[in-house]
């Protein structure tokens, strides 16, 4: 028996509300980490947005200790936006129990999450979670699951974690089946930073996975692909309070105190090593990852710009994913195009902003990342419609492969929703008599829009979905524009396919008809590709707006309602001569809504 | 103001009825206490009379119904108040008899201005008006028989189901009559006015139609040969509201009554609207219950260029200095909506269309913000 039998490493990868927190819960109560009375519900879903969202953002790690082993519970992320964090938790394990719902069976997210696991070598313990429900079809999820880890039905764990039931078989199956940490406790250290968080205080805290060697206590610290140097001021490990050991070994999961003051120059997937004694190698996987959506956020009240700043810093700390450059929108004055690993980050950053931070932001309609190659030959990433060179040779939109999986009742459905979106098709499988499972590929900027609204809507909320970026391609993309009494507003600017720009631009033009309030002079408005106006209206100018009368009484009164009307006009943002409401710009964000 | 308020406004609250679409202060019935009213009014003149030129230029009985007052009342308030070269009051034509009309005339009163609003019965009735459009028209030839050359006729449009036709029908009758002076107000449905939770859903429906409504009156009262001279107001050559004009000349006036307003010497105060306070402050010798504010010589000019817009002749720019918003105005400017002209700013006629929304615009927002 090696040194490192002892520990076991495993992450739990299910679809979001299958259980997962409820397990881990369950998983701390039962090793008597936590009392129940201690426990708050999901104690591992620090951040209260995750509570309300009942998703995990920031992976962590909780040590408990089950019949003299050492069992390290990495938790995932469980939203495609964060494939390449869950993809660091991962490696960090030798092992996953992938849970389903046994009501629900075999979910998209299920299934990406699943086949992560297999291309990071994991062993799959697989459980079937909820058995106590009134509706659950244990042997038919066991059998899904079954089919999809190439196991026999018989090794599918059945359990209860809301009652308990079965949880101490999964602990004893994870001690049996998963294998212990392999790694060479005297070679020079190598550590995996699978998820960093930032303290206040403390600085960048780094979540790690000693694979090689060990670390001490004031240990000098260098990591390999940012050639960042630091000291390890506290070493330890959460069980799941924070707990300071004077070492971290090979094979054990623990957090490394680093003093650092930016996130950035500790990223997720980077291998830590000791200054003194540096491993020659790091570990594989390093992945730069890349925003795939972008949108400017800019204040409501552009006072607030250095507030929004001092914000997004302060957010980055913790999100080392969150991309923002400043950026100067004519329509929207001063603010940030930021870039985000999906729609489901931007949510939440957006969220985080406004709650945590008490601002008041304007969004601008998301956009993919488009790869461009000009006239003159130069290659460009754009990442703001109004960037798009109007002439260019070449344009390249990312593309993903998307899985849906529906009762079979709507696959006429999601086929419809995909062809409208210029998807093709993939393949389709049976995953049991009832259920299919549909992929298809798909430009990513038409998911950007709301895909997912109309997906639950077409297949009343039966659909499951989850999808991969998996490379660019060339599309006959151009950019709408939009004119407002002639001035172009760049906050409203478009791309999209030739086809469907006819379409988008009427529907954009008859939304900011409805949007601007009339003025005192009349508004054109017209979505053009280049010099071709493609759809026009005109907002007719008001004829009236009088106080109807004045004298004596009521001067003060009247007075005070003309500096309201001054003040009010200041929340208008001023595009040219043209007043406009900041809800007009979010008129793009809801086109699609009308385009069924 | 060393020479005082040359403006006189009386408050008269009392109404026969309060109509539903009404705010003012007013006071249905209460005939028996008329005369107490009418004591206190001139105590509190006599407590204010510092604050009065030596020769007020206007005098101006408004209401309530001041016609409803109780005859022998009314003949005394009217003989006890200063002479003025213009004496306005308000009456409602139900009021109007011969008698009235005489008891008017021999108070010194100069010109009356009745509350017609509309001459079409069943929207009378909406407004819950007694008068008829007959009996508007008696009260009208009254006052002329009695010697009134200036009489101003008020008029109202917007009520709830008035078409277009109808409101052509009301300025026609109203032209018939041969008035010296015509004000037209938009009907302002108050929040919370009873009238306001009878008609706001058809209020709100017709609000697109009535859009058109200012036009036509402007238009076919300036045809009638009318002087449009204030954004509600239009007169024969000649016989501009003086009083009124004084208000929008930016001009100190004193208020007596329940609920009247006063300014006078950057000092601005406004009677509480209990008429039980009111009589019995003075008759304790006491000045009534007041609110107060000041308005210096930054507001007094914001004030001076939201009234002096309202009017057709230029307001100078000496009077309305640090209350302009330079960039504002040349953005007016450019839309035609505003002009510089002879030492003073005015709005454009498309522009006096538009005066609450412009006259917004062109506020600034503190003085260091203003360029002119």
């Amino acid at each position: 028996m090696s040194r490192l039998d002892p520990i076991r490493n495993f992450s739990i990868v299910a679809h979001i509300d299958h259980g997962k927190s409820t397990l881990a819960d369950r998983i701390l109560e039962v090793t008597q980490t936590l009392s129940r009375r201690e426990m708050r519900e999901q104690v591992l879903d620090s951040m209260e947005l995750e509570r309300e969202r009942g998703i995990t953002i920031k992976a962590q790690a909780v040590r408990v200790l089950w019949r003299g082993r050492q069992l390290n519970l990495i938790d995932t992320p469980g939203h495609v936006d964060f494939t390449y964090e869950v993809s660091r938790a991962l490696q960090a394990c030798e092992g996953a129990l992938l849970v389903v719902d046994a009501a629900q069976g075999i979910e998209a997210q299920t299934l990406a999450n699943a086949y992560l696991a297999i291309e990071n070598d994991l062993e799959i313990v697989p459980v079937v979670n909820k058995i106590d429900l009134p509706q659950a079809d244990p042997d038919a999820a066991a059998g899904e699951v079954a089919q999809l880890v190439g196991e026999s039905p018989d090794r599918v764990l059945r359990i209860s974690a809301k009652t308990g039931e079965g949880v101490e078989a999964v602990l004893d199956a994870i001690v049996e089946r998963i294998p212990p940490p392999e790694g060479d406790p005297e070679a020079p250290p190598r550590a995996l930073v699978f998820d960093s968080s930032y303290d206040q205080y403390r600085g960048v805290v780094a979540f790690v996975r000693m694979v090689d060697g060990r670390f001490t206590t004031r240990q000098p610290l260098r990591a390999l692909a940012a050639g960042t140097l630091f000291e390890a001021e506290e070493l330890g490990f959460f069980s799941p309070e924070r707990s300071p050991t004077p070492t971290l070994e090979a094979g054990e999961v623990g957090y490394v105190v680093t003093g650092l003051k930016d996130v950035s120059r500790l990223r997720v997937g980077d291998t830590l090593t000791a200054q003194a004694r540096p491993a020659a190698e790091p570990l594989p996987g390093y992945k730069d990852v890349k925003p795939t959506v972008f949108a400017g956020l800019f204040p409501t009240d552009s006072d607030e710009y250095p507030d929004l700043r001092d914000a997004l810093e302060k957010l980055k700390l913790n999100d080392a994913s969150l991309f923002y450059e400043p950026e100067t929108s004519q329509a929207l004055g001063f603010g940030f195009r930021c870039g985000f690993l999906g729609l489901l980050h931007m949510e939440i950053v957006r969220e985080r902003l406004e709650r945590e931070f008490d601002l008041d932001l304007l969004v601008t309609a998301p956009n993919v990342a488009y790869r461009v190659l000009t006239k003159a030959n130069e290659e460009l990433e754009v990442h703001n419609p109004s960037d798009m060179p109007r002439e260019v040779e070449l344009v390249e939109e990312p593309y993903i492969r998307a899985t849906t999986i529906v009762p079979k009742d709507y696959v006429g459905s999601v086929m419809e929703l995909s062809n409208e979106r210029r998807g093709r098709f993939h393949h389709l499988e049976y995953l049991s008599e009832e259920r299919v499972l549909l992929v298809f590929d798909l430009p990513l900027a038409e998911i950007v829009y709301d895909y997912y609204d109309q997906l639950k809507s077409r297949t009343r909320g039966y659909a499951s979905f989850d999808y991969d970026v998996i490379g660019f391609e060339p599309g006959d993309l151009v950019r709408v524009d939009v004119l407002l009494a002639g001035d172009p507003v760049d906050a409203l600017s478009l791309i999209v396919h030739r086809d469907g720009a006819y379409a988008r631009g009427r529907a954009l033009v008859d939304r900011l008809r409805e949007e601007i309030p009339r003025q005192m002079f009349d508004v054109p408005i017209q979505a053009a590709i280049g010099s071709r106006i493609i759809a026009r209206e005109t907002i007719r100018a008001r004829r009236k707006d009088v106080l109807a009368k004045c004298y004596g009484g009521d001067i003060t009164r009247k007075r005070k309602l003309l500096e309201r009307q001054k003040k009010g006009k200041k929340r208008m943002k001023q595009v040219g001569s043209v007043e406009v409401p900041q809800e007009a710009f979010l008129a793009v964000l809801n086109l699609d809504g009308e385009r069924k | 103001m060393s020479a005082g308020a040359r403006h006189l406004y009386v408050h008269l609250p009392f109404c026969a009825h309060r109509c539903g679409y009404c705010d003012f202060v007013t006071l249905v019935g209460r005939r028996e206490g008329h005369g107490a009213y009418v004591d206190a009014l001139l105590a509190e003149l006599h407590f204010e009379q510092d604050v009065l030129a030596d020769d007020v230029e206007t005098l101006f009985l408004g209401g309530g119904t001041p016609t409803f007052t109780d005859p022998a009342e009314l003949a005394r308030l009217l003989a006890a108040l200063p002479r003025a070269a213009e004496v306005t009051v308000e009456a409602n034509p139900e009021t109007v008899t011969p008698e009235l009309a005489a008891l008017l005339r021999t108070g010194g009163v100069t010109r009356v201005s009745l509350g017609v609003q509309s001459f079409r019965p069943e929207l009378l009735a909406i407004l819950e008006r007694r008068a008829g459009p007959d009996v508007v028209r008696a009260a009208f030839y009254h006052l002329r028989d009695a010697g009134f050359d200036n009489i101003s006729l008020d008029l109202v449009y917007g009520i709830p189901g008035q078409s277009a036709a109808d409101l052509r029908h009301d300025l026609a009758e109203a032209i018939a009559l041969g008035p010296e002076h015509l004000s037209c107000y938009e009907l302002e449905a108050k929040p919370g006015t009873r009238f306001t939770h009878a008609h706001g859903d058809e209020l709100a429906r017709q609000a697109d139609a009535m859009e058109g409504y200012f036009e036509l009156v402007v238009e076919t009262l300036v045809g009638a040969g009318y002087r449009w001279y204030e954004t509600a107001n239009f007169c024969r050559a000649g016989r501009r509201a003086r009083h009124n004009l004084g208000y929008w000349h930016g001009e100190d006036y004193l208020g007596v009554g329940i609920g009247a307003v006063s300014t006078v010497g950057g000092r601005r105060w406004r009677n509480r609207a209990s008429l039980g306070g009111y009589l019995g402050a003075l008759a304790e010798g006491r000045l009534p219950p007041r609110d107060e504010e000041a308005v210096g010589p930054e507001v007094a000019h914001r004030e001076r260029l939201m009234l002096g817009l309202r009017l057709d002749e230029p307001v100078p720019l000496a009077q309305v200095a640090g209350a302009v918003d330079g960039e504002a105005l040349v953005r007016m400017e450019r839309l035609g909506l505003a002009e510089r002209r002879g030492g003073g700013l005015a709005l454009t006629r498309r522009g006096r269309f538009l005066g609450g929304g412009v006259t917004a615009e062109l506020m600034a927002e503190s003085p260091a913000k203003s360029t002119i």
